[in-house]
């Protein structure tokens, strides 16, 4: 096991009260494991992204543990967990068309961030030249300012400064939100060929796009208001899902070859509740069609079959 | 690059025009007649008399010329080096009693500018690294920039000069010596220049340094700051980068901040009697001295655009985006 996550609470601080954003989430990734983490905006997955390698200053880690290859990450203790950063943990940010400084050259500055790492750049300068040629970059991009790059350049640029130290685990957060279909998939296929060369030995894949992670991802984990819903290979999520709202959420999509003839998309009626004072049992009950008494009680998280996982009384 | 030069000195040009016609024209149209006002003076009780000084004196600074010749002598003479005669110093050129100002002007203003400057940059850096230190720095700087320059320079005058009597409050240098080079004359020279720097340094400071403070902080979330923190670099890097990059706005606003500073100096100058420009200007104004009015505006003039063509030139230099954005970068 690569990453073995038990319990992890981690709450937003705000002036009215805790945000429950990750409210008791267990899961393991294996070795070489492309995980998908899907859900709408607001369920817990960017924390959970966050919760593995930094804690900004309104989150608060309340409970659970994380291990990574065996060894505890400390990740309420911001300065112990700064060796691990980059180098077991590193992150490819949501933000990576502003990740890089505007005023330093893109050669430079990764030269200053490995130097500030204890890494002689000479060392890695090598590799970095292959990995930028293996991303279909110009090792020139090097001598460039980062505005003299074009969106999916800087994407691509931040993809191989990220992995540059083979980080055991990499947290792909929205990666491919801000760039268009083609270059999508562009950097969904990087980032499987990073881990079949083992740059990075396994993988965990925000979005929100479940047809691009369907492609790309060994499984797929879903949460909903702070909680997993379930997780289980990435064919079984799409083709056989057995949670209620995954069922709901893979129905809302569109099929290729289906037209509008054969009925309306269905949404699913009603919206997440708030994670301030959030209800307890299942929290997906108030907009489920099959939740009845028992739902007042949580869920737990049980295999229901190999390598499948589902949060619900009706699939237990 | 050249051409963003050239664009930019047209720009320059053009307002040194227009800045140089304006220049003309207030002085012209201020009520009050220069050459009456000093023959005044000179109390000349012969109607007769008076009246054939005045058509000498007419003729000797051009009045008695159509505006519009004026205007095109005036600029001929520009152009010469020729800025006139004085009213109030006859028959002694303005070109000279400005040059014996502007060393001084120049002295108390570039010190008070870049040292302001840069100190308040780095106060304002420091106060963000820590909530104590910010809670002071802010609520200082805030009393210190909305402070009057006059005010304070009387503050000072007072408290230092008058009261504790350690230095001169009045004048460039001490009335009892002569310029020359020597160690007396210069070491009271520095004794006259240091209460006048002082108040035009603590005032331009607080702004500084708030600027600075907030645009560090603003860095310091930014989008490349967290990344660099994600990945564990060190706060040293992330606050040199949030460093550099927080300049960036504080050049400009040295930039915008250099007429105010400039009459910042102009007042401290009269408050403690100091033989710059500013004094100049309030002599001149007090006798209707057209000519030394004029070519102080233009020293004035000049100076600011000068000072706004290097920082120009200085954002180039330091931005990258603006350099891409001039020699065209590739996508």
């Amino acid at each position: 096991m690569t990453l073995r996550v038990n319990d992890l609470k981690v709450y937003y601080q705000t002036l009215r009260g805790d945000v429950h954003a990750l409210d008791g989430v267990t899961f393991d990734l294996a070795d070489g494991e492309i995980m998908g983490l899907a859900g709408e905006s607001g369920c817990g997955k960017t924390t959970l992204g966050k919760s593995l390698i930094r804690l900004d200053t309104r989150m608060r880690h309340v409970g659970g543990t994380i291990e990574l290859d065996g060894k505890d990450v400390p990740i309420a203790d911001d300065k112990a967990m700064v060796p691990l950063r980059y180098h077991e943990i590193s992150l490819i940010p949501q933000y990576a068309m502003s990740a890089l400084n505007p005023t330093r050259k893109i050669g430079r500055m990764i030269n200053e961030l490995l130097r500030a790492r204890g890494v002689r750049p000479v060392d890695i300068a090598d590799e970095l030249r292959r990995r930028l040629e293996l991303v279909g970059l110009d090792p020139d991009v090097l001598n460039r300012f980062p505005i003299e790059l074009s969106g999916g350049m800087k994407q691509r640029v931040v993809m191989v400064m990220s992995t540059l130290l083979n980080p055991s685990l990499l947290i792909a957060d929205e990666v491919t939100s801000a760039l268009d279909v083609s270059t999508q998939r562009a950097v969904a296929e990087s980032l499987v060929e990073f881990r079949d060369r083992e740059y990075v030995k396994s993988m965990v894949f925000v979005t929100h796009d479940i047809s691009l992670v369907y492609q790309m991802a060994d499984t797929i984990m879903v949460m909903y208001a702070g909680h997993i819903v379930e997780k289980a290979s990435a064919s079984t999520i799409v083709n056989a899902p057995r949670h209620p709202y995954t069922q709901m959420l893979i129905s809302a999509l569109p099929e290729v070859g289906t037209t509008t003839d054969q009925g309306r998309l269905e949404g699913i009626p009603g919206t997440p509740p708030g994670l301030l004072n959030p209800p307890t049992g299942c929290r997906f009950k108030d907009r489920c069609p099959l939740a009845f008494s028992k739902c007042s009680e949580r869920p737990p998280l049980v295999e229901i079959e190999p390598g499948h996982w589902a949060a619900c009384w009706k699939t237990g | 690059m050249w051409r963003y030069i050239g664009r930019k000195l047209f720009v320059y040009l053009l307002t040194f025009v227009i800045a140089v016609t304006i220049n003309w024209m207030i002085p012209r149209f201020m009520p009050g007649d220069p050459v009456r006002s000093m023959l005044s003076r000179a109390s000349v009780g012969n109607p007769e008399a008076l009246q054939r000084m005045n058509d000498y004196y007419t003729g000797v600074f051009g009045f008695d010329t159509p505006l519009h010749e004026q205007y095109l002598a005036f600029w001929g003479g520009l152009l010469r080096g020729d800025l006139g005669v004085s009213v109030m110093l006859y028959p002694q050129p303005v070109l000279d009693i400005i040059l014996r100002s502007v060393p001084y002007t120049l002295a108390l203003l570039l010190p008070a500018i870049i040292l302001s400057w840069i100190v308040g940059n780095r106060i304002g850096a420091f106060a963000a690294r820590k909530k104590l230190l910010d809670n002071t720095v802010l609520p200082v700087g805030y009393v210190l920039t909305a402070m009057p320059y006059m005010w304070l320079a009387l503050l000072l005058a007072w408290s230092l000069g008058i009261v504790a009597g350690v230095l001169p409050t009045s004048g460039g240098y001490s009335p009892t010596l002569r310029p020359e080079f020597s160690w007396l004359f210069i070491s009271s020279l520095i004794t006259h220049w240091i209460l006048p720097f002082l108040s035009m340094f603590i005032v331009a400071l607080g702004g500084w340094a708030i600027g600075m403070r907030n645009m560090i902080i603003y860095e310091l979330e930014a989008d490349y700051s967290n990344y660099l923190q994600a990945l564990g670099a060190p706060s040293r890097l992330i606050r040199r980068y949030a460093f550099r990059n927080a300049m960036l706005p504080q050049i400009t606003g040295l930039a915008v901040q250099l007429g105010t500073v400039l009459s910042g100096a102009l007042l401290t100058e009269i408050v403690f009697n100091y033989p710059g420009l500013g004094t100049l200007i309030l002599q001149a104004l007090n006798n209707r001295d057209f000519f030394v009015l004029q070519g102080t505006f233009l020293f004035v003039v000049v100076g600011v655009l000068i000072a706004n063509f290097i920082i120009d030139i200085v954002y180039v230099l330091v931005d990258p985006r603006t350099r891409v954005q001039m020699t065209g970068g590739a996508a």
